[in-house]
C-alpha cells in the first residue's frame, strides 16, 4: 500500500467534505446545537439515576461521567466518520454508485469508510474531552505517560470495535439491500455504553460483551481511567478489536463476490 | 497487426432473481417463502475487440449488454467461461488495470453534488495518483476537447444534464485510460449535447487510440461511431460484425419517390418492370435492390422524364428494432 498517496488522497477527502459541508452553514449550527444539547440531556438523565442513591454497579457519579465522556467521544467520531460513511454503502449499493468505487485504484473500504467528514461531529468530540478533562480533575486522577498510553489504546480499540459492527451490518447490505433498521438496532444498544457494565444484570453482561460487545467500548477505557483497570481486560479488548477489524474487512472482501450492481 | 484488447470465451452469467406473485396473499407467501430462481443472463458468449476500435452493443431492454460490460471492467464475476482484458483478468480488479479503464455510466453519476466539477476531478486525480500539475493540464486539455470552461467552477447540482455529462466524461477520464466502458452516455441529453458527446469520442478515439465499448439506445449514437456491432438477443449473440454490411442484410430494398414530368411518363415507368409500390398521379414509389440502384437510376434518368427524385432510406431505428425485438430474427 502506498501510504503517501492514501495520505494524499485523505487530504482530498478531508478537504471535499469540509466544502460540501460549509455550504450549508444552518445545517452545521443545527448540529452545533443539537450536540450541546445531547450532552446537557445525559448528563442530567445521569444525574437523575443517581439521586437517589450516590451508587449504581459500584460506580459514583463522578466516575460515572466518565464514561458519559468516553462515550461523547465515540458518539462525535461516529457523528464525524462513520455515520455520513457506513449509512452511505447502503446508498451506494442500492443505486449501484458502488461501482464507480470498485473501479477506483484504490482501496475500496478505505474509500467508503473515510470519503465523508461531518465537521459537527467534532464538536461532541471536542465536549467530550472537555468532560474527561472536567473527571480527571474532580476524580484527582493523576495524569502520567502509562495511564495517557493505556487510554489512547483502550480508546482507539474502541473505535475499532464500533466501526468494524457497523461496517459488518453495512456489508450486509450486498445481500439483503435494506439494512437501514438494523443500522438504528445498533445506534440504540451504544445508548447502552453510556452507563457502567456492571449497573446491568448478569445475563444483561453477558449479553453486551459477547455478542454485541458495546460495554467494551465504554467501561474498559473508564476503568483505565479510574486506574482499576485489570490488564487481562486491556488484553481482551486489544483483542476483540483486532479480530472484528480483521472480521470486517474479510466479510467486505467475500461480500465483493456477490456484488451484482445495480440494474441501469 | 492489430492486438485484441479484450477476449472473451464461453462467457456465461446466471443471476438468482425471486419472483413474487400479487396481491396480500402474493406479499405474505414472498416475504416467508421467497422463490427464487437462476436465470441464465448471458449464454457461453465468445468475442474479440481489437486496440482502438469503437463496439457498439445493440439489445433490447434486459439482452444482457450492461451486465457484459460490467463483467468486462471487472464489476461482475462471471459464472463460467473467461475474459481478457488488456491482459488482466477484470475481476480481479488489479491497479494496474483500473488505470486503463473507465467506465461512464448515462443514468449514473460519480460527482460530489454540492462542489463544482473540479474538486472531484481533483479528488479523482490523487486517487490515480497525478500531480498537481498534470491534473491540470489535463484537465485543460480535456475541458478544451469537451468545450467546457466556467462550468468547471459551478457546483454540479446546479449544472445541465449536458454540462453534468461532459463533467462526469472528463472526471472519468482524467487518468487518459485506453479503455472506455459506456453504458449509454447520451441518456436523456438534448439533440446538441448528444452531438457534442458524439464528436467528443470520436475525436478522444483518434487522438488517443483508445478501445471504446459502447451500449446506447439512441441508433444515432451507434451509426457515428461504431463501425462494428454486437447484437445481444436475450443473452446470446445474434450478430457480431461490421454495422452497414448488417443494415444491408436488413434491409435490401430502398424506395425511391420519382415525380415524372407528366402521368404518362409515370404509367410508361409503372410498366418498365421495375417493382412499384404504388402510384397516384406522376408520382411513382418503386423499390430497388440495395446492389443494382446505381444502374437502375442510370436507366430511369436516362429513359423518362423526371422532375423530381427522392431515395427514401428506412429509419434505422426500425430496422434495428426488428432484430431486437424478434426472437429468432435471422441474420
Amino acid at each position: 500500500m502506498n501510504l503517501r498517496k492514501y495520505l494524499k488522497v485523505y487530504k482530498k477527502f478531508l478537504h471535499t467534505s469540509l466544502a460540501s459541508e460549509l455550504e450549508y452553514k444552518t445545517n452545521i449550527l443545527i448540529d452545533l446545537i443539537t450536540a450541546i444539547l445531547s450532552l446537557i440531556g445525559s448528563i442530567f438523565l445521569l444525574s437523575i439515576f443517581f439521586q437517589n442513591n450516590g451508587y449504581i454497579g459500584g460506580w459514583k457519579f463522578e466516575q460515572a461521567l466518565i464514561i458519559q465522556g468516553i462515550y461523547t467521544i465515540l458518539n462525535g467520531i461516529t457523528n464525524t466518520w462513520f455515520n455520513p460513511n457506513l449509512t452511505e454503502i447502503v446508498k451506494h449499493i442500492r443505486e449501484g454508485t458502488l461501482d464507480f468505487v470498485l473501479l477506483k485504484p484504490i482501496d475500496s473500504q478505505f474509500f467508503i469508510s473515510l470519503k465523508k467528514l461531518n465537521p459537527s461531529g467534532f464538536l461532541e468530540v471536542m465536549l467530550g474531552l472537555f468532560l474527561l478533562l472536567f473527571c480527571v480533575r474532580i476524580n484527582q486522577i493523576n495524569l502520567n505517560l502509562s495511564f495517557l498510553t493505556l487510554s489512547l489504546i483502550t480508546i482507539s480499540c474502541s473505535i475499532c470495535i464500533l466501526y468494524s459492527l457497523w461496517f459488518f451490518i453495512s456489508t450486509t447490505t450486498i445481500w439483503f439491500v435494506k439494512t437501514w433498521n438494523a443500522i438504528e438496532v445498533l445506534r440504540s444498544f451504544l445508548y447502552i455504553g453510556r452507563f457502567p457494565l456492571n449497573s446491568f444484570s448478569f445475563s444483561l453482561r453477558v449479553f453486551f460483551s459477547i455478542f454485541i460487545p458495546i460495554a467494551f467500548i465504554t467501561t474498559i477505557p473508564s476503568e483505565v481511567f479510574l486506574g482499576f483497570s485489570q490488564l487481562w481486560k486491556i488484553l481482551l479488548e486489544f483483542i476483540v478489536a483486532t479480530i472484528f477489524l480483521i472480521t470486517s474487512r474479510k466479510f467486505w472482501l467475500f461480500a465483493l463476490k456477490f456484488y451484482s450492481s445495480a440494474s441501469s | 497487426m492489430v492486438q485484441n484488447i479484450i477476449d472473451v470465451r464461453n462467457l456465461s452469467k446466471s443471476f438468482n432473481i425471486s419472483s413474487k406473485e400479487p396481491g396480500l396473499k402474493g406479499t405474505i407467501k414472498h416475504f416467508f417463502r421467497r422463490q427464487t430462481k437462476s436465470l441464465k443472463i448471458i449464454k457461453d458468449i465468445s468475442f474479440e475487440i481489437k486496440e482502438g476500435e469503437i463496439v457498439g452493443f445493440l439489445g433490447a431492454n434486459g439482452a444482457g449488454k450492461t451486465t457484459i460490460l460490467k463483467m468486462l471492467c471487472g464489476l461482475i464475476y462471471p459464472s463460467s467461461g473467461s475474459i481478457l482484458v488488456s491482459g488482466y483478468l477484470p475481476f480481479r480488479r488489479k491497479e494496474n488495470f483500473l488505470k486503463n479503464i473507465t467506465l461512464i455510466m448515462g443514468q449514473k453519476q460519480q460527482l460530489i453534488w454540492d462542489l463544482p466539477p473540479i474538486e472531484s476531478f481533483y479528488l479523482n486525480a490523487s486517487i490515480y495518483d497525478l500531480d498537481k500539475f498534470e491534473a491540470k493540464k489535463r484537465i485543460k486539455k480535456l475541458s478544451e476537447m469537451l468545450e467546457i470552461d466556467e462550468e468547471l467552477f459551478i457546483p454540479v447540482r446546479k449544472l445541465s444534464l449536458g454540462q453534468r455529462m461532459k463533467s462526469e466524461l472528463l472526471a472519468a477520464l482524467i487518468h487518459e485510460p485506453n479503455i472506455l466502458f459506456l453504458d449509454e452516455p447520451t441518456l436523456g441529453l438534448d439533440i446538441n449535447a448528444q452531438r457534442n458527446l458524439r464528436k467528443f469520442l470520436q475525436k478522444y478515439n483518434k487522438e488517443t487510440n483508445a478501445t471504446i465499448c459502447l451500449t446506447s439506445h439512441y441508433m444515432k449514437d451507434i451509426t457515428s461511431l461504431c463501425k462494428r456491432v454486437i447484437c445481444i438477443q436475450e443473452g446470446a449473440i445474434s450478430y457480431d460484425g461490421n454495422l452497414d454490411l448488417l443494415l444491408k442484410k436488413l434491409s435490401p430494398v430502398k424506395e425511391i419517390l420519382i415525380v415524372c414530368r407528366s402521368e404518362d411518363d409515370a404509367i410508361k415507368l409503372e410498366n418498365s418492370g421495375f417493382t412499384v409500390k404504388n402510384k397516384i398521379k406522376n408520382e411513382i414509389t418503386i423499390k430497388i435492390e440495395n446492389s443494382s440502384i446505381t444502374s437502375s437510376l442510370k436507366t430511369i434518368l436516362n429513359n423518362f422524364d423526371i422532375e423530381d427524385l427522392f431515395i427514401n432510406e428506412p429509419p434505422i431505428d426500425e430496422i434495428i428494432g426488428k432484430v431486437l425485438i424478434k426472437k429468432d430474427y435471422d441474420i
